[in-house]
C-alpha cells in the first residue's frame, strides 16, 4: 500500500501546528515571568514536619497522583498553567503561585476571586482560615467542602501527553520520510527499529485477528500500540521529560478503551448484533442470556481500562514502596537490598511497558474481529 | 498490635488466587512449548493472553482495596 502521497502536504502542516505548540510552551512562562518576578523556582514552605513519621502509602499515591507542577528535584518545581472556568470567566495564573502550598494555606486572588489548592485539587478559598490555618472547610474525613471552579489546567500528565505525541510524531514522520527517500531500499536508522514492530503488530496482532479486512483497522492498532509503549515508558524514565503516570491514570487508558468501544460497535456486522440480540438458544434463556451479552459490550472495554491503568500502577507503586522503605526504617543500610531489587522490578516494568501495550492491542483487535466476523 | 486496613487481606487472597492461575498458564504453556518446540510462538501469545486475564482479575482486586482503604 502505497501512501507517501499523504505525507507531501501533511508535514508541512504538521510541523506548523507543532512550532505553535512547542512556542505556546515557551511563551506562557514568558508571559508569566511578567507577573510573577518571584523566578520560576520557588522553595517549598519548610514546616516542621521532620519528626514527623513517614507516610509510605500517602508518599506513594501522591507521587503517582496528576499534579499542577512538575517537581524537578529537591524544591524545585516547574511551573505549569492553571486555567479555570470561573462564575467570573476563564483565569489563567502560573501554578508556582501556590509556591508549592498543596494543603490551602496559600491564597492566590485573580480577577476578584480567591483560590486555594488541597490535594492537588482547586478551590475557592474560605473567607477565613481554619485553626490549622487552611482556607477551606473541611469535614470529619478531611474532605474539602469549598465550591471548585473547572478546572482546565495543563497539568503534568497533560504535557506528557503532549510531549509523547512531539516524540510521536517526530520518530514517525522521520520513519514515514525514510520509506520515502528510500523506496524499496532496506530500511536505515530508526526505520530498523520501527519496522519489526509495525511487522509485529500487523502479523502477530491485526492478522490473526481481523483476517483479510485488517487493513482497515491498522491505523487505530498502530496508534494505540505506539502510544501506549512509548507512554509507558516515558512513565518510568524517573527524571524531568519522564516520570508522570499517564498510562497509569484512569481517565487516559477509560478514553482508549471508549475509541475501541467506539470502533466495535460501529463496525459490528448483523451477526455480531444477532449474537448479541437473539442467540441461537431456547427462547426463554433471552431472559437471561440477553442481558448478559449487552453489559458484555460494556465490561470488555471497561477491563480493557482497568487493566492498563492497575498494571501500570502498580509498577508504580511497587518502585516508589521499595525505594520508600528507606525512609521508612530510616536507615541507609536498606537501601543495600531495596535499591538492587528496585532495578530488578524497574527491568520488569521495561517488559510490563511492552506486554501490556500488546495486550491492549491485541484485545482490542480481538474485540474488532469479533464484531466483524463473517458467520460460517 | 497489629494495626492498617482489611483491604491488605483482600488484595493478599487475590493475589493468591491470582499466583495460582498464572501459574497454570506458565507451567501448561512450558510443558506445551516442551512437547511442541515449532509452535512456542504462537503458544507464547495465547499464554501471554491468558495471562492477562487471570493477571485483570487481581488487578481489579487491588483497585477496589486502594478504593476501599
Amino acid at each position: 500500500m502505497d501512501c507517501s502521497h499523504v505525507f507531501d502536504f501533511k508535514v508541512n502542516r504538521l510541523t506548523l501546528v507543532f512550532t505553535l505548540f512547542l512556542a505556546l510552551f515557551f511563551v506562557t512562562p514568558l508571559l508569566y515571568a511578567q507577573e510573577d518576578t518571584s523566578k520560576a523556582t520557588v522553595t517549598a514552605h519548610a514546616e516542621p514536619e521532620a519528626e514527623k513519621k513517614f507516610n509510605l502509602g500517602k508518599f506513594a499515591l501522591h507521587h503517582i497522583a496528576d499534579s499542577h507542577s512538575w517537581h524537578v528535584i529537591g524544591d524545585t518545581f516547574i511551573g505549569l498553567p492553571v486555567i479555570l472556568y470561573t462564575q467570573g470567566g476563564l483565569v489563567m495564573f502560573n501554578s508556582n503561585e501556590f509556591h508549592g502550598d498543596d494543603e490551602a494555606k496559600l491564597v492566590v486572588e485573580r480577577a476578584g476571586q480567591r483560590f486555594v489548592k488541597l490535594h492537588e485539587k482547586i478551590y475557592y478559598a474560605a473567607e477565613t482560615a481554619n485553626a490549622e490555618g487552611q482556607y477551606v472547610e473541611l469535614d470529619a474525613n478531611h474532605h474539602a467542602h469549598n465550591a471548585r471552579p473547572l478546572d482546565f489546567s495543563v497539568t503534568k500528565n497533560v504535557c506528557t501527553l503532549l510531549l509523547s505525541v512531539v516524540v510521536m510524531l517526530a520518530v514517525f514522520l522521520n520513519v514515514a520520510n525514510g520509506y520515502k527517500k528510500r523506496k524499496g531500499k532496506s530500511p536505515k536508522g530508526l526505520q530498523s527499529w520501527i519496522e519489526p514492530l509495525i511487522l509485529f503488530v500487523r502479523d502477530d496482532i491485526a492478522r490473526p485477528n481481523l483476517g483479510h479486512k485488517y487493513e482497515r483497522f491498522m491505523p487505530y492498532l498502530l496508534t494505540v500500540f505506539f502510544f501506549i509503549w512509548f507512554n509507558n515508558v516515558l512513565g518510568l524514565v524517573p527524571f524531568l521529560p519522564g516520570g508522570a503516570n499517564l498510562t497509569g491514570n484512569i481517565a487516559v487508558t477509560a478514553v482508549l478503551a471508549v475509541i475501541t468501544l467506539i470502533i466495535v460497535v460501529t463496525n459490528g456486522n448483523k451477526y455480531y448484533w444477532k449474537h448479541i440480540f437473539t442467540p441461537d438458544v431456547p427462547w426463554w434463556l433471552y431472559i437471561v442470556l440477553v442481558p448478559v451479552e449487552i453489559i458484555g459490550v460494556f465490561t470488555k472495554p471497561i477491563a480493557l481500562a482497568i487493566r492498563l491503568f492497575a498494571n501500570i500502577t502498580a509498577g508504580h507503586i511497587l518502585m516508589l514502596s521499595l525505594i520508600g522503605l528507606i525512609f521508612v526504617f530510616n536507615s541507609v543500610y536498606v537501601s543495600i537490598v531495596s535499591v538492587p531489587f528496585a532495578l530488578f522490578i524497574g527491568a520488569i516494568e521495561l517488559l510490563v511497558a511492552f506486554i501490556q501495550a500488546f495486550i491492549f492491542t491485541m484485545l482490542s483487535a480481538l474485540f474488532i474481529g469479533m464484531a466483524i466476523e463473517e458467520h460460517h | 498490635m497489629i494495626t492498617g486496613s482489611i483491604a491488605a487481606i483482600g488484595a493478599g487472597l487475590a493475589a493468591i488466587g491470582a499466583g495460582v492461575g498464572i501459574g497454570k498458564i506458565g507451567s501448561s504453556a512450558m510443558e506445551g512449548i516442551a512437547r511442541q518446540p515449532e509452535a512456542a510462538s504462537k503458544i507464547q501469545t495465547a499464554m501471554l493472553i491468558a495471562a492477562a486475564f487471570v493477571e485483570a482479575v487481581a488487578l481489579f482486586a487491588v483497585v477496589v482495596a486502594l478504593i476501599a482503604n
